[in-house]
């Protein structure tokens, strides 16, 4: 290699941007090495080790996420040392806690007694929450790794399901840091961080208490960004399932930041709602448009036109109603001019129905008098 | 905004003011507090409650209620007589620097501290630490333009950022943060009284003709019209005879509500189109029930200016109808015909007769927005404006003079009130009310008190209590917070149950018609 600022991954020569890590120059190459505890934007921790690669002339085997590309180095990202790393820290995280997806087996004792021990901690007799949505489960499938040839230990924290959003389910909890990392590094609520030592770490909230009496404000990032079932939404936790569920793109309809959010649609119903990776929000979400969208589904919204008569409402067709306010602006305008009549449109509503309001309101009602909720 | 969300992660130092970011812009809040914590910038927090924000800032700066231009005069003061200001920026980009440098010079710190209670020093240090940055952000919202002297309160803090460059740069700006989902696209698409879509003046003619001609019309409308709050009064002295109310709930939202409700109820007609059945709905000739977002294809500006896609997840229930299709039948009914496919040619059309629009379209927009001005099909969007020139040529310094809010505390009235909303409602309620558990996380409204007023007062944490002003009365619980200073209350404005708008004042500010949501005066009194 006579250029300086290359290395190769794979046998690939790849360039090298300033400040790069091995991971990030393989990113950009479409080498995937795979990650849990990485989370894009904040600083490495290495904390997982499954990213682990293999670099000529290191004594030891280097996470790609911590590690700075350097000109000349020479990667391998799937050596046989590798693998064999990778899996057996898949084998000791899926020994721990309730992983109890398929792919997880045992030989230790007997599976249906471990099965039925979950199924008495989560109140379910389903198998994992995130079943198909688990970034070990996609591993231990990619490396072929079963729970095998490990005790299995059981979760050692209760579950915590006290505040109206997130059950965070210690059992199913890898201690990979990527929710202490998005709570203080992405949204910096500075709410959650490790607590205790050794065997007995545990992700804690105020000196260990539930998230409801800490200063958690329940934008949701730790959910969206937990690999495994340790934090889900409540409301999601074994009443959706991913594959049930359609995604559609849309802007929040809160305020005006404008957060590009997935709405997951079931049988016509909004089940849950997710950050869109891109800008302004870059996959964050607050509170209110993660967990505020039961209001769509309302049993309160109005489902038909109602007109007004001796002081009580009664059902109307689109037709008459139509008709009675057209008949009525167009009285009105008609007797005492169109600057009797006002027009509050919307900050609410879309940018084609706010210019439909105002060609309306110049136009047909030949007034200026259109203003909306700006000052309020 | 002038600059984007991103941005203020490039900025050096960042000025917050009258904005409770964490509480109502929380994803931006997460971009000031990164700045701050990863890339070492400097926060300046000015604001009359002890929001969470201040815990990230370098200075904690706590003015009196309604004493904003007199703070932003006094770092420009400060600025000038030490010689900070960015001359280049102030020779080249900007003109009347001399009237204003002239208003200005009374406003010594130690003035300043007479009106606004922030100490001299205070000032001085902050006047220092935004000068001499190399970008710095301005950002506010609501506590800057909810005043009789809003509009005061923006310029001044146009002429801040003009003085010390910080304009058409990355990182720096004025950037108001937009409360609502499409407040900046109402206001660009002609939802305004005296413009039609993107800011052309009703009076003029040129614009008028062009309308006439793509709207297929004669005789539109030249006089300027009325403001939200002033066609309120209106409706009560006779002047406007009908309402046609989409998607807002003003009987929680408007200032003085015991008189806006004899106001609307003095109408000959009043329609509202919304997605439930608010307080002003209750009171309507005809309700028409309208979609939501999750319902609808369109599209919402946001407070960057960036136009972004609104796409239909699930279908509406009952009879409820997009709001344009309503609007275009009541039309059409009355004798103009306004039919359209879908939303998309409604854009076309809007794209068509506003020129900051008029290079954005469905397809470029599918997978990220666009911030205007976008005038071409070619063009890339405006991320940063006024980069180059000023919309006007050269920006125009404002010479100002403070003026106290038009209510201020007195022996009948001895406390201030001001408003505003928590994180987890919205606005007037109907969206995030139901929701189980953001009631569980504030299930009813309250009013912030410090410690000492309270103990002063003998009322206790979680008392109910009456609150007071010359309008009207309300009850709510008492929360003592580390958020108050004392000698002002804060009461969120979401509950129509305990609405605080019966308490505040409807005064507006004499241009952009604004009322002083943000200051009055109010008594407490122990029981309810």
């Amino acid at each position: 290699m006579e250029q300086t600022n290359l290395m190769v991954i794979n046998g690939n020569e790849l360039p090298i941007e300033p400040e790069e890590t091995i991971l990030d120059v393989a990113r950009r190459g479409h080498i995937d090495i795979p990650t849990l505890c990485h989370l894009k934007g904040t600083t490495p921790t290495g904390a997982c080790r499954i990213c682990v690669v293999e670099v000529k002339g290191a004594r030891t085997l280097l996470p790609a996420c911590s590690t700075p590309a350097s000109p000349n180095m020479v990667v391998r990202t799937e050596s046989p040392d590798v693998v064999s790393s990778r899996k057996e820290i898949l084998r000791l995280m899926l020994s721990s806690g309730n992983h109890n997806c398929a792919v997880r087996g045992r030989d230790d004792s007997d599976w249906t007694q471990f099965q039925l021990r979950v199924a008495k901690d989560d109140d379910s007799d389903a198998l994992c929450p995130v079943w198909g949505d688990c970034r070990l489960q996609d591993l231990a499938y990619r490396y072929q790794v079963t729970g095998e040839g490990f005790q299995g230990t059981p979760a050692r924290y209760p579950m915590e399901t006290v505040n109206p959003f997130i059950v965070r389910d210690f059992s199913r909890c890898i201690l990979c840091g990527r929710c202490v990392q998005a709570c203080n590094e992405v949204q910096v609520n500075n709410a959650i961080s490790f607590g205790y030592r050794g065997a007995e770490t545990k992700i804690i909230a105020a000196g260990d208490r539930p998230l409801k009496d800490s200063d958690c404000v329940f934008c949701g990032e730790c959910v969206q960004v937990c690999p495994v079932g340790a934090l889900v939404e409540k409301d999601v936790r074994y009443h959706v399932r991913p594959w049930e569920t359609e995604k559609v793109r849309t802007t929040c309809s809160y305020c005006g930041v404008g957060c590009q959010l997935y709405l997951h649609v079931r049988d016509n119903r909004v089940v849950k709602v997710s950050g869109v990776d891109e800008a302004p929000n870059r996959g964050s979400l607050c509170v209110k448009g993660r967990f505020g969208f039961d209001f769509i589904a309302s049993d309160q919204r109005l489902t038909e036109p109602l007109i007004k008569e001796n002081g009580a409402f009664r059902k109307a067709t689109w037709e008459e109603a139509i008709d009675l306010v057209a008949d009525k602006l167009k009285g009105i305008r008609d007797t005492h001019g169109g600057d009797s009549i006002g027009v509050f449109t919307s900050a609410r509503i879309t940018n084609e129905e706010n210019y439909i309001a105002h060609k309306f309101t110049r136009a047909v009602l030949k007034t200026n008098n259109i203003d909306h909720c700006a000052r309020l | 905004m002038t600059n984007t969300i991103a941005d203020i992660e490039e900025a050096d130092v960042i000025l917050i003011t009258g904005s409770n970011t964490s509480e109502n812009h929380p994803v931006i809040s997460a971009f000031v507090k990164r700045a701050v914590t990863r890339r070492g910038a400097k926060l300046i927090v000015v604001d009359p409650r002890r929001i969470k924000m201040t815990e990230f800032a370098e200075h904690w700066i706590r003015p009196n209620l309604g004493t904003d231009v007199a703070w932003i005069n006094g770092m420009m003061h400060v600025i000038i007589k030490e010689d900070l200001h960015d001359k280049t920026f102030v020779e080249d980009r900007t003109e009347k620097f001399d009237e204003m440098k002239a208003v200005v010079e009374k406003y010594t710190p130690e003035h300043v501290e007479s009106i606004t209670g922030i100490p001299a020093e205070k000032l001085i240090e902050a006047a220092r630490l935004y000068a001499q940055a190399p970008a710095g952000s301005i950002v506010y919202c609501m506590g800057i333009t909810q005043h009789t002297t809003g509009t005061d309160n923006v310029k001044s803090l146009a002429n801040l950022a003009m003085l010390c460059g910080n304009l058409g740069i990355r990182g720096g700006g004025v950037n108001p943060l937009r409360g609502q989902n499409n407040v900046q696209g109402a206001c660009d698409l002609g939802g305004l009284p005296n413009v039609l879509t993107g800011y052309q003046a009703v009076d003029n003619l040129d614009a008028i003709k062009k309308m006439e001609r793509a709207w297929n019309v004669t005789g539109l409308p030249t006089k300027p019209g009325l403001t939200v709050t002033k066609m309120v009064p209106k409706a009560h002295s006779g002047e406007i005879k009908a309402l046609y109310i989409i998607g807002e709930n003003p009987l929680v939202s408007d200032p003085d509500l015991n008189h806006a409700k004899k106001c609307l109820s003095n109408l000959d007609f009043l329609v509202v189109q919304d997605i439930f059945l608010t307080e002003t709905a209750r009171m309507a000739d005809v309700v028409l029930p309208s979609k939501c977002f999750a319902e609808k294809d369109g599209t919402f500006s946001n407070t960057e200016r960036r136009v972004q896609r609104v796409r239909k997840a699930v279908d509406s229930p009952g009879l409820a109808k997009d709001d344009w299709k309503i609007t275009c039948e009541i039309a059409t009914r009355m004798g103009y015909s306004m039919s359209y496919k879908d939303s998309e040619t409604i854009f076309n059309e809007l794209a068509s007769v506003t020129p900051s629009y008029a290079g954005i379209s469905y397809p470029r927009i599918d997978h990220e927005g666009l911030h205007w001005p976008c005038p071409t099909p070619e063009h890339p969007g405006t991320p940063i404006l006024h980069g180059a020139q000023f919309t006007r040529g050269k920006g125009m310094f404002h010479a100002i003079e403070w003026i106290a809010p038009a209510e201020v505390a007195d022996d009948d009235y001895p406390m201030y009130l001001t408003t505003g909303r928590v994180l987890y409602h919205y606005h007037t309620g109907t969206m995030t009310m139901k929701t189980e558990g953001l009631n569980e996380r504030v299930p009813e409204s309250f009013v912030e008190i410090t410690r000492g007023d309270a103990q002063g007062m003998g009322i206790e944490d979680g008392e109910r209590v009456t609150i007071a002003s010359r309008r009207g009365e309300i009850q709510a619980r008492v929360r003592i917070s580390r958020k108050a200073v004392d000698g002002t209350v804060f009461i969120p404005f979401h509950f129509a149950q305990a609405a605080a708008n019966k308490l505040t004042n409807a005064a507006l500010d004499p241009i952009s018609g604004i009322p002083e949501l943000k200051v009055c005066a109010v008594k407490l009194s122990k029981g309810a």
